[in-house]
């Protein structure tokens, strides 16, 4: 398969940037001074990470919070004009296609999506919306701008977008000094801001469990807000390493590590993307299954995990007590500012308590692990 | 004599033992290594046996021996402070020090000329 590459790719190479495949794109995982140094630059004061792969999409027309009623057990109808939620795509079984961030602007729903899983949520919006006249048009390019969907339901492919993520405590200070009012502007809202004279779309919103903005812009002109960004030295340019390291420690999980098909919103610890509505209606995809859980309590549990002995414990590990696999470690490595390992993994229920001893198994050993709760470092998003 | 391996272990033989380190285009390839396994002292291995492991950030790495023979004596010492070792550092990290039981099989690995090549 072609690797695509970012409208920041030449950017990237001439900051010293190591590229690396990912999901289908050409994408630093670091640049010069490491993964650590970026994580903590993010931490401390700003990051800025390039993040184009994720596909951007636009529903519209009248009929659009009901067509992703349909796919997400988000109440879509009261996401408020200038507002953001966070949603899944749920299967008839309760398990995870994707998960997503839904935003009305401008009267339209704007979709941001993984980067691995565009190519199948486009084709899964057009099967359940798609009007059966254009079964066979192409996922992507012009057929789709502006396709009619099913009733009066548009879907655009916003791949003449580029994606930003300015992440940190510094982020507010680097967009005021380029001009931009923040006033009134909070965690998971969205809005038009011009940004040195750039018009963007911006959300205060992302993946790093830190105050920070996501920036939508035209295609042609991400180089120049990227470079205007980064001449404040409150900035520092940060990968994907150090994307998923701050992820990890925020406890947010990765579609196909702690999300998939076999892992339903209230098991991955999600219960506060289910909306009210919803639940008491029961009407989303895998309503059943997923509301058993609720009542219930799920079998297994996400939680954090904090290895002894300095070695990290990766994907894929086996969690084990007395002799006996108790779980499964879905992300994993090292976690720089806990100056520590650290992982999430999935564990039977009632071992799921914070400060519970268990082991994983590493290379046919084990190594001792405790039970932590999530997230692992605290969130510091500014609220209203 | 120092001579490398594909997998970018380097081996500097002096008499019949060697002491046994990573290239520095492999410590710059693992970034922040964050945790070392050495081996014990007195282990008998084989060449291409994993030996020890570097973690990186990202993932963890197989070091694998460049020889056989028994290990005669291994650097603790470097796991006292990770972040020293550095590419500009990568022949003084000596992991290990190994008796190699036959000097022939180092005839199969790279010197420094085409070594560099390799990486190239």
């Amino acid at each position: 398969m072609e690797t695509r590459r970012t409208p920041l790719y030449d950017f990237h190479l001439a900051n010293g940037a190591r590229m690396v495949p990912f999901a289908g794109w050409e994408m630093p995982v670091q640049y010069a001074d490491g993964i650590k140094a970026e994580h903590l630059a993010t931490r401390e004061s700003a990051g800025l990470f390039d993040v184009s792969h994720m596909a951007q999409l636009r529903i519209g027309g009248a009929d659009a919070d009901a067509a992703l009623e349909r796919l997400t057990p988000t109440d879509v109808a009261t996401i408020a004009e200038g507002r953001v939620r966070y949603s899944m795509f749920l299967d008839e079984n309760g398990g995870v296609l994707d998960d997503l961030m839904i935003a009305r602007l401008d009267g339209e729903l704007q979709l941001v999506v993984n980067a691995g899983r565009a190519d199948h949520d486009i084709a899964h919006l057009r099967a359940n919306l798609h009007d059966a006249n254009l079964h066979g048009a192409n996922l992507h390019g012009a057929s789709l701008h502006g396709a009619s969907l099913h009733g009066d339901v548009t879907m655009q492919v916003r791949d003449d977008r580029a994606l930003l993520a300015l992440q940190g405590p510094e982020s507010p200070q680097v967009l005021r000094r380029l001009g931009v009012d923040l006033d009134d502007f909070f965690f998971m809202q969205v809005g038009h801001f011009s940004i040195g004279g750039i018009d963007c779309v911006v959300t205060r919103s992302g993946y790093t469990g830190e105050d920070g903005f996501e920036i939508s812009m035209p295609a042609d002109l991400a180089v120049e807000l990227a470079e205007r960004l980064c001449a404040d030295e409150s900035v520092s340019l940060a990968g994907l390493g150090a994307r998923d390291t701050l992820r990890l420690e925020a406890g947010l999980p990765l579609w196909g590590h702690e999300l998939d098909e076999t892992i339903n919103p209230v098991t991955a610890g999600l219960r506060f993307a289910l909306s009210r509505r919803r639940r008491e209606a029961g009407d989303f995809p895998g309503a059943a299954a997923i509301m058993k859980d609720w009542n219930d309590g799920p079998a297994r549990q996400l939680v954090g995990l904090l290895p002894q002995g300095g070695r990290p414990v990766r994907d894929g590990a086996e969690l084990a007590l007395n002799g006996t696999i108790i779980g499964t470690v879905t992300s994993g490595g090292f976690a720089p500012s806990l100056d520590a390992p650290a992982a999430l993994g999935f564990v039977d229920a009632a071992l799921a308590t914070p400060g519970t001893e268990i082991n994983a198994l590493v290379r046919g050993r084990e190594v001792p692990v405790t039970v932590a709760a999530l997230p692992l470092v605290p969130h510091r998003y500014i609220r209203g | 004599m120092l001579r490398y391996t594909e997998d970018h272990e380097w081996i500097n033989l002096d008499g019949d033992t060697g002491a046994v380190g990573i290239s520095p285009h492999a410590i710059e390839q693992l970034g922040d290594i964050v945790f070392v396994e050495l081996p014990e002292a007195g282990t008998t291995v084989s060449k291409g046996d994993s030996v020890a492991v570097f973690e990186s950030v990202k993932a963890a790495s197989d070091i694998y021996s460049p020889a056989s023979g028994e290990i005669t004596e291994v650097n603790e010492s470097l796991l006292d402070d990770l972040t020293g070792i550095t590419p500009d550092r990568a022949h003084e990290c000596w992991l290990f020090r190994i008796k190699v039981a036959d000097a022939g099989e180092l005839d199969e690995l790279m010197d420094d000329a085409a070594y560099s090549a390799m990486i190239a």
